[in-house]
Parts: C-alpha cells; structure tokens; sequence
C-alpha cells in the first residue's frame, strides 16, 4: 500500500523525471561509460574486436608501465610539478587576499581587482603566445630587461632548468588573482566586532591577523587544500603541453601529456588506459591519506 | 601600509604589462621587433599583421567555428543543464538526493582519456563539431550552481503555476527560468568562456583541419617559424614578422573576452561564491 502510494507520488510528478532524462543519459553516457570502460587496462584492447571481444592480459600493461625507461623521470615531474602547485599556487592567493584586505582605498581596490581577476579568462594556448613572445631570446621583455644588467640573453623556453618555474609562474600569473575571490568573500564574514575587542585590548595588526583573521580563514583554507590535494596529479594537460618543445620536454614531460602521446599518437589504447588508472589511483590514495589526516588535526573533511 | 599599496600596484602592472607588450609588438615593425626595441608602445606603427590576419581565409574559418561552438554550444549546456537542475532542485523528485551524489562522484573520479576517446570514436562524432560541444554539455560545478538558485525560489510561486494547470515544462519554462536570469546570466557566460576557450578536445577529437577552431589554429601559428606554407599568399611574409602575425591572432583571439570582461565582472563572482559554497 505503502509502495503503491509513492509509486503514484512519482507518476503524479512523473514530467519531472522525464524533463531530467536528457541530463541523466549525459552523465551516464560521458561519464559513467568511459569510466567502467577503463578496464582495457587490463586487456589488449584493438578496436575490431571491442571491450567485449579482446583479450583479458592482467597487469601486462602496468608492468610495461613500470619498466618503461623514462617512467621515473615521468612520474617526478608529475609530482615536482604537483608540490610546487600546492607550495606557490595555492598559499599565493591567500596572502594576496589578506593584502587585499588591508586596503582602505575602495576605487583602487576595484581597479587592482579588475586588472587581477582578467587573466584567469584567457585560454592557455593564448598564456603561452604571451609568454612566448615575454621570454623570447631576441625580442622578449624579460631578456631585454635582463641586458641592462648586462647579462647576456637566456632562451628560457629552450632550456629544461626553467621550465618548470615558467609553468609555475604563468599559472600564477593567470589565476593567483581568481583564487583569492573565496578568500575575501570568507575575510568579509568576519565580524568587525571582533576587531573592535582585540584593538581595545591592544592587539596590534599583526596580532590581530595572527588571531582573529587567520582562524577565520582556516576551514575555507582546509577544505580548499584538500579539494587541490585530490587533483595532485591532475597539474593540466593543456597548460603543459602548450609549453613543451624537443628542448625542455626531459622536465616537462608529466603523465598527462604521456599518455596523450602513447594512446592518441602512436594508438597503444591499453597501456595509455593503464597509465591514466594509476594516476587516478595514486590521486585518490592521496585524497583519502589527507582527508583523513585533516579530520583528525581540525576537524574538516570533505566526506 | 604604503609598501602593501607599493607592492599591490607593481603586481598590477605585472599582470597588466604582458598585455601591452603583445599589443605593441602586434602594432610594430618586424625589425623593431627583432632588434628588442618594443617595449609597451608599438615602435615603427604598422597594421600590415592585422591585415594580414583579415586576409588570411583559414583563421577566419578557424574564428568562425569558434564562434558556432561558443553559440551554439552555450544554448545546448543551458538547455541541458537547466532541465536537469530543475527537477533535482524539488522536494517532489524522489531520489534527488542519490542523482546528486552520483553526479559529485564524476567530479571526483574522471575517467582517463582513451576510453573517452573511444566512446566518441563509437558514436562517430570524432571530426564533428558535436565533439567539440556533447562530451561538455553539463559541467557538474554549473549544475549545482543553478540547482542551488533553483532551490531558493518560492515553493509557492511554483506550486501556484501547478494550480494553475502549467506543466512541468511549461512551469521550468514560463516561471522558473525567466526568474533566474542573474543565475544563468552566470552559468551561460562561465560555458561561453569554456567554449570559446576549448583547445584540449579539439587536440583529441578533431583532424579535419578544416574544422579546427580558434585556439587549435592559433597554437598552429605559435610553433611554426614560417608562415609561407600556410597557403596565404596574399602577403609577402619575411621571416622578420612572424612574431607580429602571432600577436596579433592573440589579439584578434583575446578580443571577444576583452569586450566580455565587464559583464563577465559582474557576474562571476556571485556564480563563484553560490558554487564553491555548495560543494
């Protein structure tokens, strides 16, 4: 009877369901499919015969992985990149938004707002022409500033020792600004009154911050963290692989671009397959050692 | 307090000046280019790159289908994203809760790229401009960011629709979006961004040259040295004014976002803040 009663609930609203079917088939058709369809890494997977048809090798494909004579080199680029994200990406927009939120002068806060904010809307292919054209050895900005110093001009693009830096630096350069948007909105929660008290009390304005802004700030800071910490190994395809040439490619090789090139370029469909498993296993082994690190030192998690 | 405004204003200008310095090469000689002299003003004022670019028929198509994946890719995410808001933003639909867990799982665990690519392969849309549009149909970060304006619309406005003999359709349709404009003001211009922007998919999805949008064609011009193979031979390209040719693409391919950029303020922010909240 029970059963019945909600069965007629749903019929009487039964054009909610069927306006959600178009949504529903997206996410099970583009995401659902393909990521069960991740078990080719376990087959050798040929187009004519399918996933049904090929044959099953086991771990064939990660062992070929690991034996691969560049993987190591790979896979610390990978992580050297991912360290750097979380060391400069992620704590810049959070002293950022605190300078920010020094500033008194309402119109120059807007002004600098809307200069820093811009460049987060630009593709990455347009950061690399712009940054391409800044560090070019004949006509680049950087390297004419550098002359007159005296010191000679530096093909940075073509030299594996800075690209890393130049990968960091342009994503700086295009999101530190977009990042402290969570921040300020979090730093304009924060009761005025408790300022008020703390300056009565004498707490000067590093104190102030030490004590009153930066505990305010801590759950958006952990749970930002942990959100960054589950795309470890996701650095971008698109913001690497825009800067790489034959020259820097020993340092900016990561698993990403790998496997563009392993599965779309030369069509070894399992074992890119293999490759992009275990980085989401690694990236969710990470996601979880945090997670749970974090609900046991402040208490936030994100399940 | 004057070394946080000192230091606030050179970061400014070092976000700022990249800017400049591509507009004042793409306005300079090639040899003024070459010998380093152009700094944030064009030296030597020339056209000749734009004039250029006007002639050139492929980054014209290459704009062009940028454009219908930007327009007609954005109607498509709308469309798709609001139907499904809708009904997972009411009490009324049973299971709502576990649809959108399932959907917070896809942003968790990605699936890798080949059996994508073989996905689209099955469907035959590789070399479709549907590549470029079907696989993003719904991002789950807009999604939840109308499901949650949805859900802070009065139950009674929607339930008076009902009485009065809307549809569901017609209620979505009539009542529900007209008064979430601030809401899909925000997600339409975040998926316009993402369309015009797209260059990943296109690397993966599309060999016809022919089909190639803006960001493929102009990442084509920034790795070559030589433009006299790319069939225009309107212009005499001396290998001096390659460089100014590819500033001014970035140009031409920034400017829909520079002319974008006010509304674009004043919405993303709020779009910023209902999402990050909710997830």
């Amino acid at each position: 009877m029970v059963k019945q009663s909600k069965l007629g609930y749903m019929w009487k609203y039964k054009m909610l369901y069927f306006l959600s079917i178009p949504g529903l088939l997206y996410f099970l058709v583009f995401k659902y499919v393909p990521l069960f369809g991740s078990v080719i890494a376990f087959q050798d997977f040929n187009l004519f015969s399918g996933v049904f048809g090929s044959p099953w090798v086991g771990f064939k494909h990660f062992e070929r992985m690991f034996s691969h004579y560049d993987f190591i080199n790979i896979l610390k680029n990978t992580l050297l990149l991912g360290m750097y994200d979380i060391l400069f990406a992620f704590t810049a927009p959070i002293i950022l938004a605190l300078l920010l939120n020094e500033v008194r002068l309402m119109l120059y806060k807007k002004i600098i707002q809307t200069v820093m904010y811009a460049p987060h809307f630009l593709s990455w292919v347009i950061v690399s022409g712009i940054f391409v054209g800044i560090l070019s050895p004949e006509s680049g900005v950087l390297n004419v500033m550098i002359g007159w110093f005296g010191i000679d001009p530096i093909y940075f693009l073509g030299d594996e020792s800075y690209i890393r830096t130049i990968l960091v630096g342009s994503g700086l350069w295009r999101d530190v600004g977009w990042g402290t948007i969570i921040y300020l909105a979090a730093l304009a929660g924060i009761n005025p009154d408790l300022y008020e008290a703390a300056e009565i009390d004498g707490a000067g304005r590093w104190k102030q911050t030490l004590n009153i802004t930066l505990p305010a700030l801590l759950p958006v800071v952990t749970i930002l963290f942990l959100l960054k910490i589950g795309d470890f190994m996701d650095y971008g395809f698109e913001r690497v692989f825009v800067f790489q040439n034959p020259l820097n490619i020993q340092n900016s090789e990561i698993l990403d671009t790998y496997i563009y090139k392993a599965g779309l370029r030369q069509l070894q469909f399992s074992y890119a397959t293999a490759i992009g498993v275990f980085k989401s296993v690694v990236g969710l082994t990470l996601l979880m050692i945090a997670n749970t690190l974090s609900k046991k030192a402040t208490g936030e998690s994100l399940y | 307090m004057v070394s946080n405004y000192l230091f606030l204003t050179l970061l400014g200008l070092a976000m700022f000046l990249p800017f400049m310095n591509v507009i004042a090469q793409s306005f300079s000689s090639g040899g003024a280019i070459d010998r380093g002299e152009v700094m944030f003003w064009p030296v030597e004022f020339t056209t000749h790159y734009y004039q250029y670019v006007f002639e050139d028929v492929s980054i014209w198509r290459a704009f062009a289908i940028s454009v219908y994946i930007t327009v007609v890719g954005t109607v498509i995410n709308l469309a798709a994203t609001s139907m499904l808001a809708y009904p997972i933003s009411r009490q009324e639909y049973v299971g709502r809760r576990l649809v959108m867990i399932l959907i917070l799982l896809t942003m968790i665990f990605s699936a890798p790229l080949i059996p994508q690519f073989i996905l689209m392969r099955e469907l035959h849309i590789t070399n479709t401009l549907w590549a470029l549009m079907l696989p993003t149909a719904i991002s789950a970060f807009n999604l939840f960011v109308l499901r949650s304006f949805f859900a802070q619309l009065p139950n009674e406005i929607i339930d008076a629709a009902r009485i009065d003999g809307c549809g569901e359709t017609r209620t979505l349709w009539s009542i529900v979006l007209p008064l979430s404009k601030p809401a899909l003001a925000t997600v339409g211009i975040f998926y316009s961004v993402t369309n015009w922007n797209k260059y990943m998919d296109a690397l993966y999805y599309i060999n016809d040259r022919s089909l190639y949008p803006l960001q493929v064609k102009l990442r084509e011009l920034l790795i070559t040295d030589d433009l006299s193979d790319t069939g225009n031979l309107a212009f005499e390209v001396t290998s001096q004014s390659v460089q100014g040719v590819q500033m001014a693409v970035i140009i031409v391919a920034t400017l829909p976002i520079i002319l974008l950029y006010p509304f674009l303020q004043r919405f993303f922010i709020s779009g910023m803040l209902i999402g990050s909240i909710k997830s």
